[in-house]
């Protein structure tokens, strides 16, 4: 004991150690070595050499500015819905969910315990031409009489807010059910509607588990290249799928580090964007 | 955290468990296996390992399906005792060349005697041409006269010193009878309005052009720039026209199956799996593709053991199994196309039904009428990454 009294100033960097420790192997180092790669030319047939080759990054915004514009975008759309879809879900099972809250949950959670790939596949299912979906559809004429979803923009979107969901519902059920209860009556007892104690004060206090949601689902969401693959058309292709052909068809390893580092680049950004917008003190959860 | 897990005791368990975390032991944790290659690969131990560790593609090989057993491994085991470590973990070449070329490139084994790569992709060559494959032992393998003669000198391997083929297929069209009358050439799947967004291409380069080119009258075992362009822009031209849906690679067929898809750009053998009687396949008019899968020895495998194993599949009798399972002890085969000769004459005595099937023995007339993808053009970088783009962007 006597020790850690001598040396209090160093208890945290102890605590902080074994993490720092696996960042820094597993992510610090292999990030440095996919920037080292990214600077290379050559190709894998001759080997690669380093030579400062900027231009892959250049190439790589001129050849497939689209693909990563439609990623942020797909990404953007998806975490919006996700949030749409979740809050009410998420608030209900805080304030309405009483002892079966935890069983609610398990229901959001249960798909998941499938794997990525078959969910993905179930959608191609859900979405056949000749399934129930297009069908109802197409009688209520949302959908032309030759009308489809799989293999459009429609069915990419769709499969990643699904995949994405919990990673949206459960920071904001953390959120909701911490909310005391009874500042919602206070407010009531203010002459609040309903509506307005939701706005004053639920909304406010839910915060940090919107904004966690959105991180959790939107930062994924822009790398993935499986939804595009499998619901989508060439047309709906997203900057994963460019990348993992780079990788693993073309063998063009800068090229694809370079991608990746742009895809990171443009998700910092748009991260930064977003907490300076809602505050950075909801990414913490200590009130402002 | 509970309330008997102190803050004493969390930083306890937390020196206990850095302990374990010191630098060189995670460094060494991420090199993976060591380099076996010295050990394992004197060319002149004839002496059979233990175990034989084979990699193939899924449902590629005989199957019992009710003892969940590969009936011709099994008799392997029996008539040689080395036990074959069978692993399906095969899906497509990219991927897993992409898996298996870090530890190669550094001269470390992958712990694997055998391996599957396809000729019309750009890795089976790239294997040897890095040396990255080892030669076969061929004192081992009599049985290499049976194999076919279309087979003996290809491209990527002029006198089969390192590999030999484990199937061949062959690229077409598939169509649904209940949603489309027959499709038979490129330029209807390519074109044809009432197919629009209801086909879909194979994203593998050399069987699409192979297929697209011959449409076009241009020999796709030599590509020239002209060629090449004149078929990716009807490619282009249908991708952009909606008029291919995707491209896929074998997950075209349930599409197929559940009537998504009308037509598409197929394999026969997937076609022969389904078997359902409303999925027709053909070599397209102005012809189709001929592929192969063929079997490899890796850096640091064990020649011997797997020559011996390739000598065993060159046995008609087992390439009979292999290819048509045996109605009658319940196994299913293979149903591609065989390489080696006298299976069929072995397979009309066990399991004539898929002796006479031409989708797995195919008449003189299909042989004829597909072609092998130019494996010069499977390596160009400039062909490569324009159709990855189309592929893919």
């Amino acid at each position: 004991m006597g020790l850690f009294h001598r040396h209090r100033q160093l208890t945290p960097y102890l605590l902080l150690a074994p993490g720092v420790l696996w960042l820094t192997v597993f992510f610090v180092v292999p990030l440095g070595f996919l920037a080292y790669q990214s600077l290379e030319s050559g190709n894998f047939d001759v080997g690669y050499s380093f030579t400062w080759a900027w231009g892959n990054y250049w190439d790589a915004l001129r050849n497939y500015r689209g693909q990563f514009i439609r990623s942020l975008e797909y990404a953007g759309i998806a975490t919006l819905l996700a949030l749409l879809l979740s809050y009410p879900v998420a608030y209900w099972i805080a304030f309405r969910g009483g002892r079966w809250k935890n069983l609610l949950l398990l229901f959001i959670v249960a798909p998941f315990f499938v794997t990525y790939l078959i969910r993905t596949l179930a959608w191609e299912t859900i979405l056949a031409d000749h399934g129930f979906v297009v069908h109802t559809l197409q009688h209520l004429h949302v959908l032309g009489p030759s009308g489809r979803l799989l293999a459009t923009s429609t069915a990419v979107v769709t499969g990643i807010t699904y995949n994405f969901l919990p990673f949206m519902a459960l920071p904001l059920y953390v959120s909701l059910e911490q909310i005391d209860e009874r500042l919602l009556e206070a407010a009531q007892d203010l002459y609040a509607s309903k509506w307005k104690a939701f706005v004053k004060v639920t909304l406010p206090l839910s915060l940090p588990g919107v904004v966690a949601g959105t991180l959790l689902t939107f930062i994924p969401a822009a790398g993935d290249f499986i939804n595009a693959q499998l619901l989508g058309s060439p047309q709906n292709h997203m900057i994963g799928n460019v990348i993992q052909s780079k990788f693993l068809e073309l063998t063009d390893y800068p090229a694809a580090a370079a991608m990746s580092f742009i895809l990171m680049a443009g998700i910092l950004v748009a991260v930064v964007v977003y907490a300076r917008a809602v505050g950075t003190e909801q990414l913490t959860g200590t009130p402002g | 955290m509970t309330n008997a897990l102190n803050r004493r005791e969390l930083l306890r368990r937390a020196a206990a468990g850095g302990a374990f975390l010191t630098v060189p032991g995670v460094l060494a944790a991420c090199g993976g296996s060591s380099n076996k290659a010295a050990g394992t690969t004197s060319s002149g131990d004839k002496t059979l390992a233990k175990t034989l560790r084979f990699s193939n593609w899924t449902l590629y090989i005989d199957t019992n399906n009710k003892k969940k057993t590969h009936p011709s491994l099994a008799e392997f085991q029996k008539k040689y005792g080395t036990h074959v470590q069978y692993t399906e973990d095969i899906n497509d070449n990219a991927s897993y060349f992409g898996k298996i070329q870090g530890p190669l490139s550094r001269g470390q084994s992958i712990d694997r005697d055998i391996v599957v790569l396809t000729d019309n992709d750009r890795y089976l060559s790239l294997m040897i041409k890095k040396g990255w494959a080892e030669k076969l032992d061929k004192s081992a393998i009599p049985n290499i006269k049976n194999l076919v003669d279309v087979q003996l000198h290809p491209g990527f391997d002029p006198n089969r010193e390192y590999s030999l083929p484990w199937q061949s297929g062959m690229t077409g069209i598939a169509y649904n009878d209940k949603l489309t009358d027959p499709v038979l050439s490129i330029d209807d799947l390519l074109t044809n309005p009432k197919l629009k967004g209801k086909i879909t291409v194979l994203n593998s380069m050399g069987d699409a052009l192979t297929c697209v080119m011959l449409a076009n009258g241009d020999d796709p075992t030599k590509v020239t720039d002209a060629s090449f362009n004149k078929a990716f822009n009807q490619i282009k031209k249908a991708v952009d026209s909606k008029q291919i849906r995707q491209f896929t690679g074998n997950d075209y067929a349930p599409l197929l199956a559940k009537g998504d898809l009308s037509a598409a750009m197929s394999w026969s053998g997937d076609i022969a799996q389904i078997g359902n009687t409303h999925i027709h396949w053909n070599v397209p008019t102005a012809g189709g593709a001929l592929w192969t899968d063929n079997m490899l020895i890796p850096k640091g495998g064990n020649i011997y053991t797997a020559s011996v194993y390739m000598n065993y599949v060159y046995d008609p009798k087992v390439a009979a199994q292999i290819e048509g399972g045996n109605p009658k002890t319940g196994d299913t085969g293979v149903y591609y196309i065989c390489p080696v000769k006298g299976a069929r004459e072995a397979l009309l005595k066990t399991d004539p039904a898929i002796a006479k099937n031409v989708l797995i023995f195919p008449t003189k007339k299909m042989l004829d009428n597909v072609k092998i993808f130019d494996s010069n053009a499977l390596n160009n970088q400039k062909y490569l990454t324009a159709w990855q783009n189309l592929v893919s962007g």
